[in-house]
């Protein structure tokens, strides 16, 4: 039995502290990435093997350039918070909280690094 | 108070000793591709990294990514990414309440494994 009233137990944003947000901003980025997805697969697919001219050809055009910049932003948030959720199913304490901050550091760092590769290429 | 009898609580079944079922483990592989697919970004980024630096460390880059073992890992990355995008699909629509059933469960896990595998042999076709 819990002593707790009707109120009390619907009242905040539950043991995640942030209520559904993770689980919107999930399903939000999926379909993002869902839209995106085959395009990707079919710009890289397509560039990956080529010469180092080809290549610079490629991401110089806007279209590959956009999309893999944006790719990558969406796909790193999504993976960060699915990182994270695996973390938290396996892990307690203090190496939950440190594997957290690498998987959150390591998508920001991938998203710095292809981000900068592109606007270097592009521009 | 709220925890004072929490010891008397029932176990779930520990998942050792739990029964594989395409359900669950079509959910486990959504886990493993999704968390996998970072090494893929990595590959990606670092050659991208190495095009935009110059012809030198385009070229051990690019050996890398096309030798034998980089078509390896690219091809189960190709795997992986179209697995985690159908199963991702077929998340959204148990989100939206539908296909819950276990039959129907049970289809969609076949559907996710099988797509995955005509997604890659198009995309190796095509591309």
């Amino acid at each position: 039995m819990r002593y707790l009233t009707d109120r009390k137990r619907a009242e905040g944003r539950g043991a995640a502290h942030s209520g559904t947000a993770d689980h919107w901003y999930m399903t939000v980025s999926a379909v993002a990435l869902a839209f995106m997805t085959p395009a990707f697969i079919y710009v890289m697919g397509s560039a990956i093997g080529t010469s180092h001219e080809e290549v610079l050809a490629t991401f110089s055009r806007p279209f590959p350039a956009i999309l893999a910049g944006l790719y990558l932003v969406v796909a790193m948030q999504h993976f960060r918070r699915g990182a994270a959720m695996m973390i938290s199913d396996y892990s307690q304490g203090i190496t939950r909280k440190a594997l957290t901050i690498g998987a959150i550091s390591i998508s920001y760092a991938v998203i710095a690094a292809g981000v900068f590769a592109l606007a270097r290429i592009a521009l | 108070m709220a925890d004072a009898n929490r010891v008397d609580r029932p176990l779930s079944p520990h998942l050792q000793i739990y029964r594989p079922q395409l359900t669950s483990v079509t959910s486990i592989l959504t886990r493993i591709t999704g968390n996998g697919l970072i090494i893929t970004a990595f590959l990606v980024v670092w050659w991208l990294l190495a095009a935009a630096t110059g012809a030198d460390s385009f070229a051990t880059a690019d050996a890398v990514l096309t030798s034998w073992f980089g078509d390896l890992c690219l091809a189960a990355s190709t795997w992986a990414l179209w697995y985690h995008f159908l199963a991702g699909l077929r998340h959204l629509y148990w989100d939206a309440g539908k296909g819950l059933e276990i039959h129907t469960a049970e289809k969609l896990g076949v559907a996710v494994i099988a797509g995955a595998f005509v997604l890659s042999i198009l995309t190796f076709l095509v591309v």
